[in-house]
């Protein structure tokens, strides 16, 4: 048995896949740690200076990132309860009586497998010129007007596509959640004469905790860090109001040139995403039960 | 319930499905109208079904030339992460101490961080690495496949590891007095166990990779190196106005990923369900 792990052995297994890893994870990350402490325009040519915490100071007086933090969180807030409860009707649907069930899920999960980047230019037309063809048609022009040249619409705009496509995946794993109580609880809980509602909220609820804790986390991680629809949809427009944080960074960076200050925002950007993921899945695990 | 009853929810639910659907749907109708025809009634079907705007719109992205790339790159990538990921997942369980240990919670705690925090640096390292020692890393498929294999690395080596941790020790134990050596062990009797772990790396590899934006449009830049999702991008950025044709072009971005799904739904679902819960 010995022969089978030697330390030669263990290193020819290892060493592929951690060296690519650490040049491909590790290295940039420390790296950019490094490049967050300078000022620097990104040309090879051009000296970097040392600007000390300066970087970081100067994200909490930055109008446009400030916005967009807003815009974040506004944007994940809605998509979240959005998602959320439409994939747990969903769920409840897929895993009913009903002989369309299994259709149902097929068809529902779908969106999830086209990439944000295409789901987005799908819905620029639906949204945009589709909307303001339909209402100069039909005459209901408050409702069918191109969302997208509304600050207010576009982000709603945005949680909308962001729902469509996620709340397939997401209604997935409420579905393995629902599928694995107990069938006698469920029949205990109908002899005892629970009614639906009160079977889904004393019963259900209670032993499904955590799907919600799985759901919840990859619904927050996934909006915070939401970038391929925000392009192809409104590309942060109409005048910024949907620009939201991973736009904003990858524009510092690469339209505006500040490589060094939009570094720091990507540091800080990571600080805000761990801690919010990781004080999030403590809060919810706190509240699973056992079957 | 009453039979009635039930024909009317099931036909409400196939309703609210194909409703729910109904953005392919305009995008395909539309994908067949002349520009006058498409905003005189963007609901209806096209008075013909021609395919004059499939043949421009796939000519314009270099349609059949960014398919051929983008499969070249998700096999490829997905080959290797699978490969190595296992290899290297199977060797920490097997020989479980401290070191292995501190690997892990690396491998896990990096699956944090965002891919915006370390695109910069990541080009800097890779323009680095092309300048300083030859090798070329940006704008070529090879480049781009060793960016998927080490950000793919964290997530299959915590699937495979949860998984090999449930396989007994014991036939790799009786194979390796029959005389196999540690990597006829691994390759002929432990990869073969782990095949439902590969089937969901697989799974969640490709629709991860598939539809990548960001990441090729930063280490990609000449024409002939374009994935689907950059020629898209390409393709939009010159044709906005001209809807029709964006319509035609999407349809044939859409297709491969529908074949894929029709092909191996079960999997996909199977899949899916078991990454995320893990």
């Amino acid at each position: 048995m010995k022969r089978l792990t030697s330390p030669s052995w263990y290193a020819l297994f290892t060493a592929p896949l951690l060296s690519v890893f650490a040049l491909v994870v590790l290295v940039p990350f420390f790296m950019g740690i490094g490049y967050s402490f300078v000022t620097w325009d990104g040309l090879p040519l051009n000296p970097m200076e040392f600007a000390g915490f300066g970087n970081y100071a100067a994200l909490f007086s930055d109008g446009r990132f400030l916005d967009s933090a807003k815009h974040t969180m506004l944007f994940t807030a809605l998509a979240i309860a959005l998602i959320n409860a439409l994939a747990l009707a969903f769920a409840l649907v897929a895993t009913s009586k009903l002989k369309t069930r299994n259709i149902a899920r097929t068809m529902l999960f779908m969106p999830y497998l086209i990439g944000g980047l295409i789901l987005g230019y799908i819905w620029k037309f639906i949204l945009g010129d589709a909307f303001k063809a339909i209402g100069e048609a039909t005459g209901l022009t408050s409702i069918f007007f191109n969302w997208l040249l509304d600050p207010t619409f576009a982000l709603l705009a945005t949680v909308a596509v962001t729902t469509w496509q996620m709340a397939g995946y997401i209604m997935i794993i409420y579905i393995t959640g629902i599928q694995s109580i107990p069938e006698e609880v469920l029949e205990a809980a109908q002899v005892d004469g629970a009614g639906f509602w009160r079977t889904l909220f004393q019963i259900k609820f209670p032993l499904i905790m955590q799907s919600f804790t799985i759901c919840l986390f990859l619904t927050l991680s996934n909006c915070f860090k939401i970038f391929d629809v925000n392009l192809s949809l409104t590309a942060g427009g109409p005048y910024l109001a949907t620009e939201m944080f991973a736009m904003n960074i990858y524009n510092e960076i690469f339209s505006l040139s500040n490589f060094g200050y939009g570094q720091a925002k990507a540091v800080f950007f990571f600080i805000i995403v761990a801690g919010f993921t990781l004080a999030q899945v403590a809060a919810t695990k706190k509240r699973e039960v056992e079957a | 319930m009453k039979k009635g009853w039930k024909i009317a929810l099931n036909s409400a639910l196939l309703a609210f499905c194909l409703l729910y659907l109904f953005p392919i749907y305009i995008i395909v109708v539309n994908s067949f109208k002349n520009r006058a025809e498409l905003y005189e009634s963007i609901l209806a079907l096209p008075s013909k079904w021609g395919f004059e705007y499939y043949q421009t719109a796939l000519e314009k992205m270099d349609f059949l030339n960014a398919l051929k790339n983008s499969l070249v790159i998700t096999v490829a990538s997905i080959g290797l992460i699978v490969l190595f990921s296992s290899m290297t997942a199977w060797m920490l369980v097997r020989s479980a101490n401290r070191l292995s240990n501190a690997i892990f919670m690396v491998l896990v705690a990096t699956m944090l961080i965002p891919f915006q925090t370390i695109m910069m640096p990541l080009m800097q390292e890779m323009s680095w690495i092309k300048n300083s020692l030859g090798i070329p890393m940006v704008n070529t498929h090879g480049g781009l496949i060793f960016m998927y294999v080490g950000f793919g690395a964290s997530m299959a080596v915590f699937l495979y590891h949860g998984f090999v941790k449930t396989v007994p020790r014991s036939l790799e134990e009786s194979a390796t007095i029959d005389g196999c050596t540690t990597f006829g062990v691994f390759w002929r009797i432990v990869f073969p166990i782990l095949k439902p772990v590969t089937v969901t790396v697989i799974i969640l590899d490709v629709i991860w990779i598939w539809n990548d934006y960001l990441l090729p449009s930063l280490t990609l830049a000449s024409k002939a190196n374009r994935t689907i999702p950059l020629s898209t991008a390409a393709f939009f950025g010159q044709f906005t106005i001209q809807w029709n044709l964006a319509m035609a072009g999407l349809t044939l971005t859409i297709i491969p990923v529908i074949a894929f799904y029709l092909a191996a739904q079960k999997h996909i679902i199977k899949g899916v369900a078991a990454g995320a819960v893990k």
